[in-house]
C-alpha cells in the first residue's frame, strides 16, 4: 500500500541521479507533495517558490526555456486552477517541457474537504492543446510514468493522489504512454477507470467473477491521448459500458470516451463520478463510499 | 549604424507592421522601442535571453528581430495576418528569434526568474532581459516573482520598466496607482535605477552597475508612449489602435 504522491516522491529522488537537467519546484507543499525527497537529496536543484502557484508555473516555463526538465509540484486544485492561466500560455502554449505533477487530486483529499478537492483538474488540463494528461492507479504505474515523463519532450500533467491504496501492479510491469490496461476478458462489461478507481474496478470484477459474472476493467492511466482504437474494441466486445473516475462526471474519463464512442461507434454509458457537485470533508474512504465510486456501486451498476 | 538610426528604423517598422495589419498597439511598442533596440543592439551577449513580457508590444520586437536578420523585413507587414508567422503577441514556437511567447500580461518576470535560475544552476555567464509594462505591475504575479529573485539572489536578471504611466483605460493613477516603481522594487529587494528610457547611454550605464550587483536589478525607464510620433506621445488614444494612410505617411515623414 503506498499513495502515487509517495512514490512520485520516491521516484524523483531516484531518477534525479540520473537525469541531472531534472529541477523540482513547490509551493510551501514539499511535505505533502513529497517532493521533499528530492530536496533532501539534491538541495541544489529544488527551489521552494512560496505559496505563489502563478509563479511556481512560471518559473519552471523559464527554467525548461534554459534547458532544464521541472517538475512542479502543488496540490492539483491550486495548480490547474490557480495557475491555469500560467499553464495554457506559458507553458502549453510554446510546448514547454514542463511537468505538471499535481498530488491530492480528487475527493481522496478526505478532511481537508471541498476547498481542497480538485475535481474539474482532468476537464482543464485535457481541454489545453499540447497537454498529455495522466492519472496512474498505483505505485508501480507512478514509477514507470515518472521515468516516462522525464524523457517525453513536452507538457504534461501527473495526477496524483493523498491515500495509500491497492498496489494493482507487480514492480516493473511495463505501460505506454496512450495505450489503456485491459484486465480479463469479460464480455458483460466494461469498467472503463483511472487513478485511485482502478483498484475498486478490480475488486468489483472479482466479486463479479465470483458470482458468475464476467467483465473486463480498463486502466485508462493516459486521459490525452485517450486509447481510442482500445475504447472501441471494448465497446464492440462488451455488453455494458461504465466509467468511473474520482472526478467530476463533467470534462474527466468519462466525457473523454463519450467523445469517442460518440464519434466513432455511438453505445450508451454510464458514467460513475462525482455528480457535478463539490466534495465534502469526510475521510478519504468515507467519502469515496458517499460519492458511489466504490467496488460495491460498480456492481450495482452491472447486475 | 547608430543607435539613434536603428531605431529610427525599429518606429518606422513598427508604424509599418501596425498600418499593414490596421490592427495592434503602436503606443508601448514606440515606447520601448529605445530600450529594445539598446539591448539588441548594444548589450546582448550571445547566449543572454529577452521576455517581452508586455507582449502587446510585439511590433517593436519584431522590428529589432528583422533588423538583426532573423527573417526578412518584407515580412513584417505580413504582421497579425492569417498565416503570418508574426501573431499578435509574440511567440515562441512561429517567430525566429522569440526567446519567450506572452501576451498574458504578468508573466514575463516568472519567466525570467526561472532562466536567471538555469543559468546560474549552469555556471553560464549569461544576463536575462524582462521588459515589463507599467500597468501590467497591477498583475499579482509580477510580486510574487519580484520575490522569487530576490530570494534566489538572482543577479544576473535585469528588468526594465516601460514606465510611460499609460494604460488602456487611462493614466495608471486614474486606473490602479502602481507608483512608486523604483520604491516597491527596492522594497521587494531589488537593486533599483530611475532613467530616461530614451536615452541610450543611460540605458547602457544602468545595464553596467546592474551587472555589477549582487541581487536583481530593476531600471525604471521613464518613456513616452508614442515616442517619436507627435501626435501619438502621451495619448492613451494611440494604445491600441493603427493610423489610416493619412496619419501614417505624416508620422513616417516626422521620424
Amino acid at each position: 500500500m503506498i499513495s502515487t504522491r509517495e512514490a512520485y516522491g520516491k521516484a524523483l529522488a531516484e531518477l534525479g541521479e540520473k537525469y541531472k537537467d531534472v529541477v523540482v519546484l513547490d509551493a510551501d507543499l514539499a511535505e505533502a507533495t513529497k517532493t521533499i525527497e528530492f530536496k533532501k537529496k539534491f538541495p541544489d536543484r529544488f527551489f521552494d517558490i512560496g505559496i505563489a502557484e502563478q509563479d511556481l508555473i512560471g518559473t519552471a516555463a523559464g527554467l525548461s526555456l534554459a534547458g532544464k526538465i521541472p517538475f512542479a509540484s502543488t496540490f492539483a486544485v491550486f495548480a490547474t486552477g490557480r495557475a491555469y492561466d500560467q499553464i495554457r500560455n506559458a507553458v502549453a502554449y510554446s510546448k514547454l517541457n514542463v511537468k505538471i505533477a499535481a498530488t491530492h487530486a480528487g475527493i481522496t483529499v478526505g478532511e481537508d474537504g471541498a476547498s481542497h478537492q480538485a475535481l474539474e483538474d482532468l476537464a482543464l488540463m485535457r481541454a489545453v492543446p499540447n497537454m498529455v494528461v495522466c492519472s496512474p492507479s498505483d505505485g508501480t504505474q507512478t514509477r514507470w510514468l515518472m521515468e516516462e515523463a522525464i524523457k517525453y519532450k513536452g507538457p504534461m500533467y501527473l495526477r496524483l493522489t493523498r491515500p495509500n491504496t491497492e498496489e494493482v501492479y507487480s514492480s516493473g510491469t511495463n505501460f505506454e504512454i496512450g495505450k489503456g490496461i485491459q484486465h480479463g476478458e469479460g464480455t458483460a462489461a466494461t469498467i472503463f477507470a483511472t487513478g485511485v478507481t482502478v483498484s475498486e474496478a478490480l475488486k468489483a470484477q472479482k466479486i463479479l467473477h465470483d458470482g458468475g459474472i464476467d467483465i473486463r476493467v480498463v486502466d485508462m492511466h493516459t486521459i490525452k491521448p485517450i486509447d481510442e482504437e482500445l475504447i472501441i474494441k471494448c465497446a464492440k466486445e462488451t455488453e455494458k459500458l461504465i466509467t468511473i473516475e474520482d472526478h467530476n462526471i463533467i470534462g474527466g474519463l468519462g466525457s473523454a470516451v463519450c467523445e469517442v464512442l460518440c464519434d466513432k461507434y455511438p453505445k450508451q454509458v454510464t458514467r460513475m463520478g462525482i455528480n457535478d457537485e463539490f466534495g465534502q470533508s469526510g475521510k478519504w474512504n468515507e467519502l469515496m463510499d458517499y460519492y458511489k465510486i466504490t467496488a460495491e456501486h460498480i456492481i450495482k451498476n452491472v447486475i | 549604424m547608430e543607435l539613434t538610426e536603428i531605431a529610427r528604423e525599429v518606429r518606422k517598422d513598427i508604424l509599418l507592421q501596425v498600418y499593414s495589419a490596421q490592427s495592434g498597439h503602436p503606443g508601448g511598442a514606440l515606447s520601448c522601442a529605445d530600450l529594445l533596440t539598446s539591448i539588441y543592439f548594444d548589450l546582448i551577449n550571445e547566449g543572454d535571453k529577452v521576455v517581452l513580457s508586455k507582449g502587446h508590444a510585439s511590433p517593436a520586437l519584431y522590428a529589432v528581430l528583422a533588423e538583426k536578420g532573423f527573417f526578412p523585413k518584407e515580412e513584417l507587414t505580413t504582421f497579425r495576418k492569417i498565416n503570418s508567422h508574426l501573431q499578435g503577441h509574440p511567440s515562441l514556437l512561429k517567430t525566429n528569434g522569440v526567446d519567450a511567447s506572452s501576451g498574458s500580461l504578468g508573466q514575463g518576470l516568472s519567466i525570467a526568474n526561472g532562466m536567471a535560475l538555469a543559468f546560474k544552476m549552469d555556471n553560464k555567464p549569461n544576463t536575462v532581459y524582462a521588459i515589463l509594462g507599467d500597468g501590467e505591475l497591477q498583475e499579482g504575479q509580477i510580486w510574487e516573482a519580484a520575490m522569487t529573485a530576490n530570494q534566489y539572489r538572482l543577479n544576473n536578471l535585469i528588468v526594465f520598466v516601460d514606465y510611460n504611466k499609460l494604460q488602456i483605460d487611462g493614466s495608471n493613477d486614474e486606473v490602479m496607482q502602481v507608483a512608486p516603481v523604483k520604491e516597491k522594487f527596492e522594497a521587494f529587494g531589488f537593486f533599483a535605477q530611475e532613467i530616461d528610457g530614451h536615452n541610450f547611454e543611460a540605458i547602457r550605464e544602468a545595464v553596467m552597475k546592474a551587472k555589477a550587483q549582487e541581487k536583481p536589478s530593476v531600471i525604471v525607464a521613464n518613456t513616452i508612449k508614442g515616442k517619436g510620433v507627435l501626435f501619438m506621445e502621451n495619448q492613451v488614444s494611440w494604445h491600441g489602435k493603427a493610423p489610416n494612410k493619412e496619419q501614417y505617411e505624416k508620422a513616417v515623414k516626422e521620424l
